[in-house]
């Protein structure tokens, strides 16, 4: 305890020294906690998906859609549940600037290929029973401030017009892993206006996703969908469902990296200004710490006390950087737009490597001043005049 | 009254860069038990290495030193730390208490490498503190105490472990007048009452009046 109350004391002597690493400490944490989650932010569709669902896309690029025709022959497959379809409606609402997934679905077995997308039933079958009507997640409803029964007026571009859909269901993502941010509508809708006014594209779906019954089968059944339209027009490329999600963010991967590579820089720095300190401080305590050896403290007593001075200012540190870390993480979700990031939040794993990471920098910035206080003897260290 | 300390044909040299400077050069010396012995000598003339040595925080080139039966230094430096703390207390010349510590936590500082318990860590230090007259001034900072005062303080944490031997380096170098003979009469006290043995270098001729023996150094050499 009293050894305890030392390393405490010798690690506020000098207030303002200990008080600014601490503080380093902190706002290297949050940074590093920041950029964790921005990269976690990225990977969240990659993380939130599915092992028994896979995406089947045309082969040649996921812009060029397959025909429906397609459906009922991967249907047939066994050890398939359920096959639905999709459409990358995009459109204009409001301005540009108002981005979040508009998708045309196959509203009968979408909702069943997706349950992490919690609707109640009444509003789920006034969906499914209204033509133009949509379902929107509760963080996009939030945002825009939608209420059932409300018109969303949409620009269409890749589907050109004017549409309107009316808002039936919202539905509630079933965690926080999950997307709330994304809008669906019928596909037979689209299907339908696509027939009157550009009949080349009627009957077209963007990708087809296929519950499985048994993950195991991913790659039997993947392969037997694909053999099915060999050397047909739209060749197909069938993959899992995380698989299908990277292959989106493939072409980030360098910002990523690079995202991941300064997080890691961060922690050096930290390392850097934690060592900085505790190589002062023992400069310092040299008299000190020989008086104490003169006492009989041994080595791994003298250890204990560098070590745990530099692990309680790192843990304080850390400590104030992942506390502040929630409401900064917080504050910055709510500034962007929620459709930029849809699953914006401090993930466990974040705070358990910022916590490891600030044990782990607190014992390395404490070995060079525990190697200095060790090998200076007594009687130079009782010389010593810092 | 049998031999406590006995130090045989001990030389100690530092090295400064590639020169070999010569500090002590076979020196013998027996110190009985009860003793109050004070070494004098001119700067440089290797008392502080010998009360080094005899403490065991330096370690001789040649020679023995057997201290209490137990020749220090065969001991591995893990030993040579256990062996310090039950039975050397060391009095430093500018005290050397440590400044963010009460008086009451620098005397405890050495019982905690003890198994005694925090009662009797308590005893300890409230005796030690009352016997250097300062059981009021227990939860003082050092910076709130007198020289004369810290000594004090840094005599009982020496006297906390209840020590075989005391080392003492100038224990007055720091002091004034007053204080020194207060000191001095201290050191004094501790070696008739309590019987301990007490080693002491100085410089001052009045501090060394209040030795049983003074020894000489000179050159390295006991007189």
């Amino acid at each position: 305890m009293r050894v305890m109350k030392l390393m405490l004391k010798n690690a506020f002597r000098h207030m303002l020294r200990t008080t600014l690493t601490i503080l380093g400490i902190s706002v290297a944490v949050v940074a590093f906690s920041f950029l964790r989650t921005v990269v976690t932010a990225w990977y969240a569709g990659v993380e939130a998906s599915s092992p028994n669902r896979l995406i089947t896309r045309n082969a040649v690029s996921f812009i060029f859609p397959l025909p429906l025709a397609y459906r009922d022959q991967i249907a047939r497959l066994e050890g398939v549940e359920t096959v639905t379809y999709m459409n990358w409606f995009q459109g204009v609402y409001i301005d540009k600037n108002q981005f979040f997934a508009r998708m045309a679905v196959d509203a009968q077995t979408a909702l069943d290929v997706y349950p992490e997308f919690l609707v109640p039933p009444d509003q789920r079958d006034a969906f499914l029973k209204e033509r133009n009507a949509c379902v929107v997640g509760a963080d996009l409803a939030q945002q825009y401030n939608f209420k059932i029964g409300d018109v969303i007026p949409i620009e269409g571009d890749i589907y050109p017009g004017k549409w309107e859909f009316v808002v039936r269901a919202i539905y509630q993502p079933r965690d926080k892993t999950v997307d709330g941010t994304q809008m669906w509508f019928h596909w037979q809708y689209l299907d339908e206006r696509m027939r009157q006014e550009m009949p080349g594209r009627a009957g077209e779906v963007g990708w087809y996703v296929i519950r499985i019954k048994n993950p195991a089968d991913a790659g039997r059944i993947s392969e037997q969908v694909d053999a099915l339209f060999k050397n047909s027009r739209a060749e197909t490329k069938t993959e899992t469902e995380a698989a299908f999600q990277q292959g989106f963010i493939q072409g980030t991967g360098l910002i990523i990296q690079l995202l991941n590579f300064l997080s890691f820089v961060i922690i050096g720095i930290i390392m850097l200004v934690l060592g900085n300190t505790m190589i002062m401080s023992a400069r310092e305590r040299t008299k000190e710490y020989a008086v104490l050896k003169t006492l009989g403290f041994s080595g791994s007593h003298l250890t204990a006390l560098i070590a745990g001075e530099s692990l309680m200012i790192s843990i304080m540190g850390a400590a104030l950087g992942l506390f502040l870390s929630y409401p900064i993480v917080e504050l910055f979700s709510l500034m962007v737009p929620k459709s930029w990031f849809p699953i914006f939040y401090i993930e466990p794993a974040t705070i358990v490597l910022g916590a490891t990471s600030a044990l782990v920098v607190g014992i390395v910035a404490a070995l060079f001043p525990i190697q200095r206080a060790l090998r200076t003897s007594i009687v130079e260290g009782l010389r010593f005049v810092g | 009254m049998g031999s406590l300390i006995e130090v045989r044909n001990v030389s100690k040299s530092y090295w400064r860069d590639s020169f070999e400077i010569p500090v002590l050069n076979n020196i013998s010396l027996s110190v009985a038990e009860g003793e109050f012995l004070g070494l004098m000598g001119p700067s440089g003339s290797g008392k502080t290495t010998l009360l080094n040595l005899i403490a065991g925080i330096d370690r001789p080139d040649k020679g023995s030193i057997v201290v209490g039966g137990t020749d220090i230094t065969d001991l591995s430096e893990s030993q040579l730390a256990k062996w310090r703390s039950n039975h050397v207390g060391f009095i430093f010349q500018f005290y050397n208490l440590i400044p963010v510590l009460t008086a009451f936590e620098n005397v405890e500082l050495p019982l905690l490498l003890t198994s005694l318990s925090k009662k009797e860590r308590r005893r300890h230090v409230e005796t030690a503190l009352s016997v250097v007259g300062l059981a009021d001034r227990m939860h003082h900072y050092p910076k709130q105490l007198s020289g004369g005062q810290e000594q004090r303080v840094a005599i009982a944490r020496a006297i906390a472990a209840d020590p075989t031997i005391l080392v003492a380096d100038e224990p007055t170098g720091d002091l004034d007048k007053k204080s020194a003979e207060e000191i001095l009469t201290l050191l004094e006290r501790l070696n008739t009452e309590f019987k301990k043995t007490i080693v002491m270098v100085t410089h001052d001729p009045r501090a060394a009046e209040r030795a049983h023996v003074v020894r000489h150094l000179d050159k390295g050499e006991l007189q």
